[in-house]
């Protein structure tokens, strides 16, 4: 395949295969080195490059991004960082200046991350860097450079404008094309099935790249409910997300990181059926409700109901998911998202609450849960011991009495069964608790 | 003066810049060749059938390797040659590597490496402790023990008596570079080795064995690492080996890295270790006997096994004067990758055995745990504070005061720790803090705060006496440039830039005139491992001595023909004076060149005043100890076990610090993975042996938030009483210890939750501290 776009200023033309990774094309085929690879999965930050396209500059995993993904986009690597003049950036004179570097394997990866941030005046530097591991340094003196950069102008040749992409496949063609052609492998963001290729070499065979086809990132709200496409980007979604739902926000802030939440979509974490993926348990307790679409037929369901079974979703060959639309104004909504480490971790265990109280009594519940099944699934029978009855400890107790009819969670390396179903039960502890205006957030905590 | 100075690391703006190049970015000439390994899919079993033949098809395949396929030796053991480069017959472990695929990419190499059909006869593998206990599978004939005094009595006769046990697990090194070499064939059958190797005289010396040649025919070059942290001591050897032989059998450049998966898979980490106790202490926490029981899982090769082991016990007592105690260490050897060197090198678990006792004392008796630690402690240095001894050997002050003796019987002379514990405990403000977070957990009930202090004494020197060596070389160009070389590798800590000014230093010019050159076996022979923290002790001596062979040249030549003496030739500031004369450095150095005078040198250094004798565990195996202390505050979630570290304050002796900034950056990163071994970071093996946690995805290191919030990092900036560069201290490894502050705060919130002992285990993952929370309350 034929991709055009800019590489730190100038237009490349690349010849590869669908997959080929920016990566190994940066370095292997353009002997640029200053890239990277650290782990081959997304999960390190050494790869990370500038990715700037009509909706602004933004950081990815250069391991996980096949090629065609960049048509009509501009790629900033470390080695277009610095002027051209060879000033160094204020980050990169920063992180020398506070020895952010040590054996410096990871720092391209770093500088490329504050860069990208420092162009978009983000100085939440954790939460911005999270995405990068560095074995070495602890971090301190890299958090200290972000600091002392923040305030320093953004040099003008950061600023690329890429021609864009021009004219996208109408969504009505590639319904069409795919309802043909079923057994192609769609492509979101690339941010599981990157992982196909690098690590399980998995032939794709025919392969979309759905940030090829127009009509697929609508976002809107309305009075009664907010509607996000399926190739809106988990980082898209935040802030819309966020706004209405905190706690909902809060967790997509643990979402993988900002190179991974600038790629994955929310079509992508929805339709790969993943029964640990974060999203689900999180609208399925909101009750959303998702849009497929066959050809010309068009389909709404809710979303509990698209999870039929462990890698078995209710979608038909050539179907493919579109948006999801969630409910509004549902003030209880708490999503606790459980891992080894908290940022840029999955799940171990992620529940979601949605209870309402009417004067003193549960009137509904929707609780649901991923890790501990084969599917992100609701908790019905915690439902129902609770539906009815008052809002008080005695009836949490007998929620999480009944929590073993529910689920009957695996052990793996995240975590035991055991402390899967505790930890499960004691979620609904805290989101009593958390209501009744208890300390329940680590993260809260001042020193 | 560049000693002392907080200079950036030498590389920094090339790191920041992409340009710093790393094994595999190293341009590489038409035709390279790319390998990776087909591995074993059972932990435990004999080899029936390897059907290579979809591997030999798949595209850009030029050749695949098995046992015996290659040409000379099949082992790249560092120890005692148990380590087939490719499996023979049997296989110990499941990821070990079994043939050798060769092919004109990297993908390529990997994707046809997974087309081998291998068929095994599966044996049960012995995996945990128990299992190699059961089945007496050890390495050594029996268990290594040491004893001081009469410990059983001392046992029976103590007021108090507890016994317990602590599990700690191993830990994935996670350098972001991962392992790599690349061998370009020579004329004459010659070869050179890049590795990303913290020992490039043993990658030299397991390649001459492969290829069947004298050390003469191999030079191995390193410029950097992208991290080493032990587990580029020895794992190297195999990736190196691989593209040795492989160039050699094809005649062209051969390269070869692991994915990350392989690296985990195949290499080996930090030994996990279980530790039990039985203390007997006395009212106020003074400990009057320990009997320890260590053993820990080897893996399936020796590799450096025993000298960690061998550590682990040297280290059993930390900073605290046991009267009587014994050690008993046992080696296992099982079907797992085979444990190797890692930060600390056995050390740390020995560290977390002895302040565990201290933890369960303190919780036993209710008093403080740093009070308990204090009674505990070793004779201080010196009365009056943390003077210096200048000139003086540690050993002359002993007649004036008793000290106190380790387990091994060496006497310990130059302990700070009480001076810096009363700093730290000063700075840290840790009673007010104490007091306040009773409070805290008294009105909060979801949440509890705890806080936990830990104080290192770690003991510098190879304790295989023979490698505490090195060598240097320096040129002396007639512009007044500097060419230095040593057997030191970058890693990341900073060495090259620490020598670096040591050479400026002694030259008396500014240290951008020092030129820093890759580690290279042909300048440089026989050199050890850049391990142990030892790499500035050994190498800037070693450098130190070259440039003043080199100097010394110069005085004497400027000295005759000014008519001056030679002890009136002085080099500072970029100039040498010789009298009332005064040029520069570079003026200097083309005089003298112009006069004859040899501009190039060799140094060498040997640590002086060790024996040992691991067998007894009795002599002098350090040269000196290095000392620090750290407080930790942490928060808990006791519906989760989810955890955060509030804030640390660390205090940190590097003696007079060559490079402050360089000494805090180890200081600071040493204590985060630290940290992380001891909460976030859990290998899991499940029951046929597979490893589960073989990527970023599933082992977790820490993340930038997972920092300490506060993060307070000082220098005990004091002269090492021992006769060090600049008196300045190892620093390498001692902070990695001071993590396990963290653990014990963690204890700490546990206890907050009831009565009884937290228990807590190593790693203390939040699942871990949800058990211990448990236990608290039952």
């Amino acid at each position: 395949m034929e991709t055009t776009f800019l590489l730190n200023g100038e237009t490349v033309t690349a010849q590869t295969g669908p997959t080929t990774t920016l990566l190994d094309w940066l370095r292997e085929g353009r002997g640029m080195c200053g890239t990277k690879e650290g782990c081959n999965e997304g999960d390190c930050g050494a790869c990370t490059v500038m990715v700037t396209d009509d909706a602004g500059a933004k950081a990815l995993n250069a391991c996980i991004l096949f090629v065609p993904q960049l048509a009509g986009r501009a790629v900033r690597t470390v080695e277009g960082i610095a002027a051209p003049d060879g000033t160094l950036h204020p980050v990169q004179r920063a992180m020398v200046d506070h020895h952010g570097s040590q054996c410096g394997f990871c720092t391209p990866g770093f500088v490329v991350s504050m860069a990208t941030a420092h162009l978009n005046g983000r100085q939440d530097h954790d939460d911005q860097l999270a995405g990068n591991l560095c074995r070495c340094t602890g971090y301190a003196p890299i958090i200290r450079a972000a600091e002392a950069a923040a305030t320093a102008p953004v040099p003008a040749h950061l600023t690329d404008s890429p021609d864009g992409a021009g004219d996208l496949m109408p969504l009505d063609d590639f319904a069409a094309w795919y309802a043909e052609n079923p057994k192609a492998t769609l492509v979101a963001g690339a941010t599981d099935v990157g992982l196909w290729v690098t690590k399980q070499f998995r032939d794709l065979g025919e392969v979309a790249f759905l940030n090829r086809v127009d009509g697929l990132r609508e976002t809107s709200s309305t009075p009664d409910a907010l509607y996000i496409g399926a190739m809106v980007s988990m980082t898209e979604a935040l802030d819309m997300i966020a706004a209405e739902y905190p706690s909902y926000g809060a967790m997509i802030r643990r979402y993988g990181s900002v190179q991974v939440r600038n790629a994955a979509t929310m079509g992508g974490n929805i339709a790969n059926g993943s029964p640990i993926g974060d999203n689900p348990p999180a609208l399925i307790a909101l009750g959303a409700q998702l849009h497929l679409r066959r050809g010309r037929v068009l389909r709404q369901i809710a979303l509990e109901d698209f999870f039929l079974d462990y890698g078995k979703q209710d979608r038909q060959p050539g179907e493919f998911v579109t948006g999801v639309t969630i409910p509004r104004g549902q003030d209880a909504h708490r999503v606790y998202k459980l891992s080894k480490r908290f940022d840029q971790d999955i799940s171990a265990v992620c529940g979601a609450f949605n209870v309402t109280v009417v004067d003193g009594v549960v009137t509904q519940a929707r609780i649901a849960f991923g890790g501990m099944a084969g599917i992100p699934k609701r908790a019905s029978s915690v439902e129902s011991a609770l539906i009815g009855h008052p809002w008080v400890q005695e009836t949490i107790e007998a929620g999480v009495a009944a929590f073993a009819q529910d689920f009957t969670p695996l052990s793996d390396m995240r975590a035991s069964a055991a402390y899967r179903l505790e930890a499960a039960q004691n979620m609904l502890r805290r989101y009593f608790a958390e209501l009744s205006g208890a300390a329940t957030d680590v993260q809260a905590v001042q020193p | 003066m560049s000693i002392g100075t907080a200079l950036p690391h030498d590389a920094a703006t090339l790191h920041v810049t992409g340009d710093a190049r790393y094994t595999d970015d190293i341009p590489t000439p038409d035709g390279t060749l790319h390998l990776a390994f087909g591995t074993s899919e059972v932990a435990r079993g004999k080899i029936l059938t390897v059907d290579l033949d979809a591997v030999r098809r798949a595209p850009g395949v030029v050749a695949v390797l098995e046992a015996g396929d290659l040409p000379h030796a099949n082992d790249v053991s560092p120890s005692v040659h148990d380590e087939p480069l490719l499996a023979t017959g049997e296989v110990h472990y499941l990821g070990q590597p079994i043939f050798l695929v060769v092919a004109k990419s990297h993908l390529q190499a990997r994707h046809a490496a997974r087309l081998g059909r291998v068929k095994v006869a599966e044996e049960r593998p012995i995996l945990g402790i128990d299992e190699a206990l059961a089945a007496n599978s050890r390495f050594e004939d029996g268990p290594r023990i040491w004893t001081k005094g009469d410990v059983d009595a001392a046992l029976k006769d103590a007021p108090n008596r507890l016994q317990g046990r602590i599990e700690m697990g191993g830990q994935e090194h996670f350098y972001l570079e991962g392992q790599a070499a690349l061998a370009l064939p020579q004329e004459g059958g010659d070869v050179v080795v890049h590795s990303s190797t913290q020992h490039p005289t043993e990658i030299q010396h397991k390649v001459a064995e492969a290829l069947g040649l004298p050390m003469h025919g191999v030079r191995v070059e390193t410029r950097r690492m992208g991290g080493g942290f032990g587990g580029k001591e020895s794992q190297g050897n195999a990736l190196a080996v691989s593209c040795a032989v492989a160039a050699s059998l094809t005649g062209r450049p051969c390269k070869m890295r692991y994915d990350r998966d392989d690296d985990m898979m195949i290499t080996g980490k930090r030994h996990d270790f279980r530790i039990d106790y039985d203390v007997g202490f006395d009212d106020s926490g003074r400990i009057h006997g320990v009997d320890f029981t260590q053993a820990t899982r080897c893996g399936w090769a020796m590799d450096l096994s025993l000298p960690v082991a061998d550590r682990a016990m040297l280290h059993a007592d930390n900073a605290y004067d046991l009267p009587t105690c014994r050690i008993t260490s046992h080696r296992l050897k099982t079907n797992t990758q085979s444990a190797t060197a890692f930060r600390g090198f056995g050390g740390p678990q020995g560290v977390v055995g002895i302040e565990r006792v201290m933890d369960e004392i303190a919780h036993a008796t209710g008093l403080d745990p740093v009070t308990i630690r204090q009674v505990n402690y070793y004779a201080a240095m010196a009365d009056g504070g943390p003077a210096p001894r200048p000139l003086a050997s540690p050993r002359d002050i002993s007649g004036q005061k008793k000290f106190g003796t380790t387990p091994y019987g060496m006497e310990v002379t130059d302990f700070i720790l009480h001076e810096m514990t009363e700093a730290l405990l000063v700075t840290s403000d840790y009673a007010v803090r104490r007091e306040a977070i009773k409070a805290w957990n008294t009105q909060n009930t979801i949440l509890k705060k705890g806080i936990g202090f830990s104080p290192v004494k770690f003991g510098i020197s190879f304790t295989l006496t023979h490698l505490n060596q090195a060598g240097a070389l320096v040129h002396v160009y007639q512009d007044g440039s500097v060419h230095m070389n040593h057997g030191g590798t970058e890693m990341g800590q900073g060495l090259f830039q620490k020598v670096a000014q040591v050479a400026a230093a002694r030259f008396g010019i500014d240290v951008g005139a020092v030129k820093i050159t890759a580690t290279d076996t042909g300048k440089v022979p026989n050199t050890s491992a850049t391990a142990a923290s030892s790499g500035t002790d050994l190498n800037g001596m070693a450098v130190a001595a070259a440039c003043d062979t080199i100097r010394d040249r110069i005085a004497a030549c400027l000295a005759e023909l000014h008519q001056a003496r030679v002890e009136d030739v002085r080099f500072a500031d970029g100039k040498v004076d010789v009298g009332a004369t005064s040029m520069t450095f570079a003026e200097a150095a083309m005089c003298a060149y112009q006069n004859r005078v040899s501009l190039s040198a060799t140094g060498f250094y040997k640590t002086p005043d060790l024996s040992w004798d691991r067998i007894k565990g009795e002599g002098r195996p350090f040269f000196y100890f290095a000392q620090g202390a750290a407080i930790t505050e942490v928060v808990i979630d006791t519906l989760t076990g989810e955890n955060r570290i509030l804030r640390a304050d660390v205090l940190h002796d590097a003696g007079s610090s060559l490079n402050p900034a360089l000494d805090i950056g180890q200081i600071e990163g040493g204590y985060v993975q630290g940290a992380g071994w001891l909460t976030t970071e859990e290998l899991v093996w499940d029951a046929v042996g597979r490893l589960r946690t073989h990527a970023p995805s599933t082992y977790k290191i820490p993340a930038c938030n997972d920092r300490p919030d506060i993060f307070n990092v000082a220098l005990w900036d004091s002269p090492n009483p021992a006769q060090t560069i600049y008196r300045s201290k190892a620093v390498g490894e001692p902070p990695f210890m001071l993590g396990i502050s963290a653990h014990l705060a963690l204890s700490d919130a546990v206890a907050a939750c009831g009565a009884g002992y937290p228990d807590l285990q190593a790693p203390a993952t939040a699942e871990e501290v949800l058990r211990a929370v448990n236990r608290a309350r039952a």
